[in-house]
C-alpha cells in the first residue's frame, strides 16, 4: 500500500487505462476552441489505435475501453471526467454541458475497480481533468472555461492529503494543455507566455521545487509520464513529425524510454495526449 | 553622564530622570569597596534568613516612593505610558540602595549566593538588577491587580511591594486607556528570569495545570510570577523530554483563540486572568522528523499528529487514515495477535473525526501487515506518511483579504500559506517576505518584487480582531526565526518606531536545537505508549482540543485560582528551585555584565550593550544544556557570561572569547555556527556603511541592530566612559503591554542584498505606520576623535569618531519637552561643534549645510491581493494609506563626513542601541572602524519625536544636538540631518 502515493518512486505507477473509442460524431460535432479543418476519422482512429496499442501491448497495461456513443462526441477524451489519485477516483462535472453524460460510463468502469468514487454534484461546481495536474506531490488545478473555484474545492475535499493549488488558465483549453509531469519531479511546459507564467505561479505556490523541461510547442507539453516496473521511466510524446523541435528536447531525456506518438487529427479538437487515457494504480491485491 | 537635567522632579522628565539618579548612584557605588559589597551581600543573605529586617527595609523605600509617585500621577503621568511609571519607579527606588535591596530581598538573596560564588564580580551588578527588580515588581504587581482580585493576604514584606506596585500599576491603566503602545525593555525581560528562580522568601504560588499530549494532566506548583520557561522545563523534565524546543505550552482564550506562553515572559502576564492551565503541544512541527535524535522526541510527535487529525486540523483521506491508524496500533499494541486483538479491538481507538466501520476493518487490515515493526519502527513510519500531508505543520488563521473574502492563512516551516476555503490561492516563502506587521486588526507581509516587478508589494489582511492579529504575527516571527534562521534575532531597541512590538521568538532556531540535540547523550528513555487509546476514551470521540477546552472552562467555573495561592516557607521553595538544575545557576551570572553596567552609571548605552553582548553569547552557548534552559537569548548569554563576566572596568577584556571558555564541547560546537552568523552580520553591516550616506536613514537601523549583535561589548564600555544619552536611559525600563498595537519583523535573512533592500523600505515603512501627525527626525551627527586604549584583539584604536544620529518624535507637548531636557538648551545647529580635545584630527568645524532635499518621495505601492494568480495581474500603482510630506535637511561637516563613510575601514564592531521613552525613540548606533592602523568610532543617533505641531522642533533639534556634544565632548558633530514627516492625510482608523 502507498500512504501518500509512497513518495516519488511510485508516482507513474499503474497497472490500468481507461480508453474510449471515438465516435464518428466527433468530426463534426465535437467542442474545439478553434474552427480548423475536419478531423480526418480514419486517421484519428488509427492513430487512436496506436495509442491504445502502446499502452496495451508495449506497456502491457491492462486497458478498458469504453464503448464510443455517439450522443457525445468527446467521449474520446477520458480524462476530463475522472480523477483517480491512488484508491480515489472523483468523477467530474465537466465544465462543458453536452459533455456531462460521458461520466457515466466512466463510473461504471471505476466501479469494477473497486475504487473509492466521489462524484461531483455540486451543480455549482465544474471540473476537467485536463485541468488537473497531479505530480505526486500535489495537485495543481487550472481555473479556465471548463473548471471553477468550486470544482477545485471539491477536488481538494477528496483528496485530503494533498495541496490543491489554483492557477488561473485563460489563452488555452485546460492546464494541461501546455503542460504535463514528464517525470517524478518533472513538469513539462510550453514556451508561450501563459505556460511560463503559469508556470511561475505553480512554482510560486509550490513547497517544492520542480525541475521542469521547456518544449518550443505548447501542444508538445502535454505528455504522458509512466513508470512501468519492466521498463521504468515511460514517456510517451508528440512524434518528431509533429513537433520536431520539441521531440529533440524529449530525446534528450536518457533515461526515459521515448514513445513517439502522433496525434494530429484529435488535436484539431483540442485533443492532447494525456486526454485520451486515464490511469489507475491498483495495488496487486488479490 | 550629563547632569545638566536639571528638574528631576518634573514628572515629563522621567527618562532622564534616570540618568542623573543613575550619576549619583554611581560615584556611590564607585566608591565602594569590595569589602563593602561583601558586607552587603552578607546582610542580604541575612534578609533571606530571616525575612525579620526585610519588611521593615521595604516599606521604607515603598512608601517614599508612593510620597513622590502619587503626586505624579495627579499629573502629567497620566499621560505617560506605563513603562515610563515604572521607570519612575525605579528612579526613585534606585537612590535608596540599601533598602531596595533588602525589599526585593527574594530575588536578592539568590542572586548573593550566586554572586559570592563569583567572588571577583562587581557589586554595580546588584544595583541594577534591583532596578530591575523593581521595575519587574512594578510589572508584576500590575498584573496581580488585574488578574488576582482575590489574593491573599500577604506579609508585611509582600504588603509594601504590592502596594507599590499597585501604584504603578494604577498609572498604567490609565496610560493603556490612552492606548500608547508599550513596549518592554530587554533589561527588564531578562531579569524575569531570576525572579522565578531565586526567592528565598515566602513565595506565593499558584498550582498549575499541564494537559500532556499522552491526555493525562501533569499539575505542579509554580511561584505566581514565575516565567513561562519555569513551567515549560518542568513540563519537559516530567515527559522526560530533551528535544523541546518544538514544543510549547498553549492557553485558551476561549475555544477558537490559543495563545503560546512566552518562556521569556512571566506566566501570569500572559494569562491574565485565565486559569493557570495549558495544554503541551509540538509548536514548530520538524519538516523531517527522522532527523529528531530521540524516539521519545519522536513519540510526543506522533501523539501530536494524531490529535491534530482526531480533531480535523490535520486533514487526511481515508486511505490516509488507515494507514495512520494502523501504525498507531502497531506502536501501541505491537504485532497483530487474532487471538488478543477481536474484531473491535480497534474501536477503542480514535483514529479519524468520523471513523467508521470500513476504516476501522481497513486498519486492522493494514495493521496485520506491520508485523514486526517496533514501537518505534511503527511511529517513524507513521510521521514519514503524516509529514507529506499538506497541511502538516500549517497554523491556521482566519482571515478576510482586502475584499473581506475569508480567507486562511497558514503559517509553516517555509512561509504563509494562503487559503480559499481548501484551495491554496497563494505561498509566500520566507525569503520573499520583506517584512511582516500588524497595526491593529490588520495584519501586513511586504513582499519582495517579483521578476520584472519594480514595486514590492503590501498585501494586507483583516483578522477578525487586534489580538488576533498579533497574535498571527507572533507566530509567523517565531516560524521565520525557528526555521530560517540559524540563531535567534535579538529583539529590536525600539528602532526608531514609537510604537510596536518587541516581541521576538527568544527560544532556539531549529539550526541550534538540531546541533544541540546532536549531543544528546543518554540511553533511550524508557516510555510507555498507550496513549491514542486513553485520548479517545478520555474525549469520548470529540476531538482533543474541544475537550481541552471544556476542561478549561471547568476549570475556571470553579474557581479560576482554584489551586489558590499557596503561601509556601520560601527556603524551601527556593532551594527547590535551585536544585531544580545547575542551569538556573549558570543563569545568574548573567546578570552580572548589566549590574555592572547599571551600577555604574554608566549611561543607558553601556546597559543596553551589555545585553547585546549576552545576546552574542547566547548564541555562543546555544546548545549547552543551560542555555536550552534560559528562555530568551539574553538570559542565556547572561548565564554563560560567569567566568567571563569580569568586574565592571575590566570587564571588556575578556569578553570576546569568554562564554566559550568556561563551557562544554557543546557549547563550543555551536559556537562555531554562531561565528558564522557573526561574520554574515558583519557583512552586513558594511554594506548598512554604505547606506548612511545616502537617505534611507530610516532603514539603517534594522540591519544596525543585526549587526549590534555581532559587536563586542567591549567597544562600547571603553569607548567612553562618557555616557551615552540620558535619554536613551529610558530603554532600560518599559514594559511590554499585550495590547501593542502595532509590531513589525523583518525577516532576517541570510543574504546581504536582502538586507539591503529591507533597510531601504523601512522609510517608506515608517510613514505608513506612523500615527503622529508630526514627525521630526533630528540627526546630529558629532564626530571626533580621541586616543582609545584598545584592550581588545589586536586593533590600536587611535581615534575615534562619534556620530549621533538623532530623532526625536513628540506624540505629546511632555514628550518634546522631555527631549529638550536631554538636549540642553542651546537650540542652534551651529553650534554643533567638535568637541574633540584628544585625538590628533582635530576637527573643529562648524558644520556646514549640505543639503535641503525634499520631499524624499517614499510612497509606497500599497496592493492588497491575496491571491497570487490574480496578483499578477495588477499593478501596484495605488498610494499608501498615510501620505506623509517629508522634508529633510542635512547640516554636515565638510572634511570629516566622507572621511567616516566613504573610506573603507575595517569593521571592528559595529552595534546599534535603542531606547525609547514616551514617545521619543532614540537609537545610537555605533560602529568601530579600522582604517589604515587607525581606528574610528562613529556614533550615529538618531531621536524620533512625534507629536502634534505644536512642538517646537527648532528647540528640540537644539537641544539635541547640544545633548549629544555634551556626552560625547571628546567627539565632533559631522553630520545633523532634520527630516521632518507631515502627515497629510488621516489614515483609516480600523
Amino acid at each position: 500500500m502507498a500512504g501518500l502515493g509512497g513518495g516519488l518512486a511510485a508516482f507513474g505507477r499503474c497497472t490500468h487505462a481507461v480508453v474510449r473509442a471515438l465516435p464518428e460524431s466527433l468530426c463534426r460535432q465535437a467542442l474545439r476552441s478553434v474552427a480548423g479543418p475536419e478531423v480526418d476519422l480514419a486517421r484519428a482512429e488509427r492513430e487512436h489505435q496506436l495509442y491504445v496499442g502502446v499502452l496495451r501491448g508495449k506497456l502491457g497495461l491492462q486497458v478498458l475501453e469504453l464503448p464510443a456513443d455517439e450522443s457525445l462526441p468527446d467521449c474520446v477524451f477520458v480524462e476530463d471526467v475522472a480523477v483517480v489519485c491512488e484508491e480515489t477516483a472523483l468523477l467530474t462535472r465537466p465544465g462543458a454541458p453536452s459533455r456531462r453524460k460521458e461520466v457515466e460510463a466512466m463510473k461504471r468502469v471505476l466501479e469494477s475497480l473497486n475504487l473509492n468514487i466521489v462524484e461531483m454534484v455540486d451543480e455549482n461546481a465544474t471540473l476537467d481533468g485536463g485541468d488537473v495536474l497531479f505530480t505526486g506531490r500535489e495537485f495543481f488545478v487550472g481555473l479556465s472555461k471548463r473548471t471553477n473555484q468550486r470544482g477545485a474545492e471539491i477536488l481538494a475535499d477528496t483528496f485530503k492529503d494533498y495541496a490543491v493549488s489554483t492557477v488561473p488558465v485563460h489563452d488555452s483549453l485546460h492546464l494541461k494543455s501546455f503542460c504535463s509531469m514528464a517525470g517524478p519531479n518533472l513538469i513539462a511546459i510550453g514556451s508561450s507566455e501563459a505556460a511560463q507564467k503559469a508556470l511561475k505561479t505553480m512554482q510560486q505556490m509550490s513547497d517544492h521545487r520542480y525541475d521542469k523541461l521547456t518544449v518550443p510547442d505548447d501542444a508538445a507539453a502535454n505528455c504522458i509520464y509512466l513508470n512501468i516496473p519492466s521498463k521504468g521511466h515511460v514517456l510517451l510524446h508528440r512524434a518528431p513529425e509533429e513537433y520536431p523541435e520539441s521531440a529533440k528536447v524529449f530525446e534528450k531525456l536518457k533515461d526515459h524510454m521515448l514513445i513517439p506518438i502522433a496525434n494530429t487529427e484529435l488535436e484539431k479538437v483540442d485533443g492532447s495526449l494525456t486526454c485520451c487515457s486515464v490511469f489507475i494504480n491498483k495495488a496487486s491485491e488479490l | 553622564m550629563t547632569t545638566e537635567v536639571g528638574s528631576e522632579t518634573e514628572v515629563k522628565k522621567d527618562s532622564e530622570q534616570l540618568g542623573p539618579d543613575k550619576a549619583k548612584d554611581k560615584p556611590e557605588e564607585a566608591s565602594e569597596t569590595p569589602g563593602d559589597q561583601k558586607s552587603r551581600e552578607t546582610s542580604s543573605g541575612e534578609a533571606q534568613d530571616s525575612s525579620v529586617p526585610a519588611p521593615t527595609n521595604q516599606s521604607s523605600p515603598s512608601s517614599q516612593k508612593k510620597e513622590k509617585s502619587s503626586p505624579e500621577s495627579k499629573g502629567i503621568s497620566r499621560f505617560l505610558p506605563p513603562w515610563l511609571k515604572k521607570q519612575k519607579s525605579y528612579t526613585l527606588a534606585e537612590p535608596k540602595d540599601e533598602p531596595k535591596k533588602k525589599a526585593t530581598g527574594e530575588e536578592q538573596v539568590v542572586e548573593e549566593s550566586e554572586s559570592q560564588a563569583l567572588e571577583g564580580v562587581a557589586q554595580p551588578r546588584k544595583s541594577l538588577e534591583e532596578a530591575t527588580e523593581n521595575r519587574q515588581n512594578a510589572k508584576a504587581g500590575d498584573r496581580e491587580k488585574h488578574s488576582i482580585s482575590s489574593a491573599e493576604i500577604q506579609p508585611s514584606k509582600e504588603d509594601g511591594k504590592e502596594t507599590e506596585v499597585e501604584e504603578v500599576a494604577e498609572k498604567k491603566e490609565e496610560k493603556q486607556e490612552e492606548k500608547r503602545e508599550t513596549k518592554e525593555v530587554q533589561t527588564a525581560e531578562i531579569k524575569i528570569d531570576n525572579i522565578p528562580q531565586k526567592s528565598p522568601k515566602k513565595i506565593k504560588t499558584v498550582q498549575c495545570k499541564v494537559m500532556l499530549l499522552d491526555g493525562t494532566e501533569y499539575s505542579c506548583d509554580l511561584e505566581k510570577r514565575a516565567r513561562g520557561q519555569v513551567l515549560f522545563d518542568k513540563v519537559c523534565e516530567h515527559l522526560n523530554l530533551l528535544e523541546k524546543d518544538y514544543f510549547g505550552l498553549l492557553f485558551y482564550e476561549n475555544s477558537e483563540q490559543k495563545n503560546w506562553l512566552d518562556s521569556s515572559k512571566e506566566i501570569k502576564r500572559q494569562i491574565r486572568s485565565l486559569p493557570w492551565i495549558f495544554t503541551f503541544n509540538v509548536k514548530f512541527y520538524p519538516p523531517d522528523p527522522s532527523q529528531l535524535t530521540e524516539d521519545i522526541t519522536r513519540y510526543f510527535l506522533c501523539l501530536q499528529l494524531r490529535q491534530d487529525i482526531v480533531s480535523g486540523r490535520l486533514p487526511c483521506s481515508f486511505v490516509t487514515h488507515a494507514l495512520l491508524g494502523s501504525y498507531t496500533l502497531q506502536a501501541e499494541l505491537g504485532d497483530h495477535d487474532p487471538e488478543e486483538h477481536s474484531s473491535d479491538y480497534i474501536s477503542e481507538f480514535q483514529f479519524a473525526p468520523n471513523q467508521t466501520q470500513e476504516m476501522e476493518e481497513k486498519v486492522a487490515e493494514l495493521h496485520k501487515t506491520h508485523r514486526g515493526l517496533t514501537p518505534a519502527q511503527a511511529d517513524s513510519q507513521f510521521l514519514e506518511n503524516a509529514k507529506r500531508l499538506s497541511m502538516y505543520g500549517v497554523d491556521l488563521h482566519h482571515a478576510k483579504d482586502s475584499e473581506g473574502v475569508d480567507i486562511m492563512l497558514g503559517v509553516c516551516a517555509n512561509g504563509l500559506l494562503i487559503y480559499k476555503d481548501r484551495l491554496r490561492i497563494n505561498r509566500f516563502a520566507w525569503p520573499k517576505i520583506l517584512k511582516i506587521s500588524y497595526k491593529r486588526s490588520n495584519f501586513y507581509i511586504k513582499v519582495r518584487p517579483a521578476e520584472l516587478e519594480q514595486f514590492e508589494s503590501t498585501i494586507g489582511f483583516k483578522l477578525p480582531n487586534h489580538r488576533a492579529a498579533k497574535r498571527l504575527w507572533k507566530v509567523c516571527v517565531e516560524h521565520h526565526t525557528f526555521f530560517r534562521l540559524l540563531s535567534p534575532e535579538q529583539p529590536p531597541k525600539a528602532k526608531f518606531l514609537t510604537l510596536g512590538s518587541k516581541f521576538r521568538y527568544s527560544g532556539r532556531t531549529q539550526a541550534q536545537t538540531r546541533q544541540a540535540s546532536n549531543l544528546i547523550d543518554r540511553p533511550a528513555p524508557y516510555f510507555e505508549r498507550t496513549s491514542s487509546k486513553r485520548v479517545s476514551r478520555s474525549l469520548d470521540g470529540a476531538p482533543m482540543g474541544i475537550s481541552d477546552q471544556s476542561l478549561v472552562r471547568d476549570f475556571s467555573a470553579t474557581g479560576g485560582q482554584a489551586a489558590g495561592d499557596k503561601i509556601i516557607d520560601l527556603e524551601a521553595a527556593g532551594r527547590a528551585k535551585l536544585k531544580e538544575g545547575g542551569r538556573e545557576e549558570d543563569e545568574s551570572p548573567l546578570k552580572t555584565p548589566q549590574l555592572e553596567f547599571t551600577q555604574d552609571g554608566k549611561s543607558l548605552e553601556e546597559e543596553i550593550a551589555s545585553i547585546l553582548f549576552s545576546k552574542e553569547r547566547f548564541g555562543a552557548g546555544t546548545s549547552g544544556p543551560f542555555a536550552a534552559a534560559s528562555p530568551g537569548p539574553a538570559e542565556g548569554a547572561a548565564g554563560e557570561q560567569t567566568g567571563a563576566a569580569a568586574p565592571g572596568p575590566q570587564r571588556h577584556a575578556s569578553r570576546a572569547e569568554g562564554p566559550c571558555t568556561g563551557v562544554s564541547d557543546a557549547d563550543k560546537s555551536s559556537h562555531e555556527t554562531l561565528d558564522i552568523v557573526e561574520e554574515k552580520k558583519q557583512a552586513e553591516f558594511g554594506i548598512e556603511e554604505t547606506l548612511v550616506v545616502d537617505e534611507t536613514n530610516k532603514g539603517k537601523m534594522q540591519v544596525a541592530t543585526d549587526a549590534g549583535e555581532t559587536c563586542k561589548v567591549e567597544h562600547v564600555s571603553k569607548k567612553d566612559s562618557s555616557s551615552l544619552p540620558s535619554d536613551s536611559s529610558s530603554s532600560s525600563s518599559s514594559s511590554e503591554s499585550e495590547d501593542e498595537e502595532v509590531g513589525e519583523y523583518h525577516p532576517h535573512h541570510r543574504a546581504i542584498e536582502e538586507v539591503i533592500r529591507e533597510e531601504q523600505e523601512d522609510e517608506e515603512d515608517m510613514k505608513r505606520k506612523e500615527h503622529e501627525e508630526n514627525t521630526q527626525h533630528v540627526e546630529a551627527i558629532p564626530e571626533g576623535s580621541k586616543p582609545v586604549p584598545v584592550e581588545h584583539t589586536q586593533v590600536t584604536v587611535e581615534d575615534l569618531v562619534h556620530e549621533n544620529t538623532i530623532t526625536v518624535a513628540t506624540e505629546e507637548k511632555n514628550l518634546s519637552e522631555q527631549i529638550k531636557q536631554d538636549v540642553g538648551e542651546e537650540k542652534e545647529e551651529e553650534q554643533l561643534k567638535l568637541n574633540g580635545d584628544v585625538s590628533h584630527v582635530d576637527i573643529d568645524v562648524a558644520p556646514q549645510l549640505i543639503c535641503c532635499s525634499e520631499p524624499p518621495v517614499v510612497k509606497t505601492e500599497m496592493v492588497t491581493i491575496s491571491d497570487a494568480t490574480q496578483r499578477t495581474e495588477i499593478s501596484t500603482k495605488e498610494i499608501p494609506i498615510v501620505q506623509t510630506e517629508t522634508k529633510t535637511i542635512t547640516y554636515e561637516s565638510s572634511q570629516l563626513d566622507g572621511n567616516a563613510v566613504g573610506d573603507t575601514g575595517v569593521l571592528v564592531s559595529a552595534q546599534t542601541i535603542t531606547s525609547e521613552s514616551i514617545s521619543t525613540t532614540t537609537t545610537t548606533h555605533i560602529t568601530k572602524m579600522v582604517k589604515g592602523g587607525v581606528s574610528e568610532t562613529r556614533i550615529e543617533k538618531r531621536i524620533v519625536i512625534t507629536g502634534d505641531a505644536d512642538i517646537d522642533h527648532d528647540e528640540a533639534l537644539a537641544q539635541a544636538i547640544k545633548e549629544a556634544k555634551e556626552q560625547h565632548p571628546d567627539m565632533s558633530v559631522t553630520r545633523v540631518v532634520v527630516h521632518k514627516e507631515t502627515e497629510l492625510a488621516e489614515e483609516d482608523e480600523d
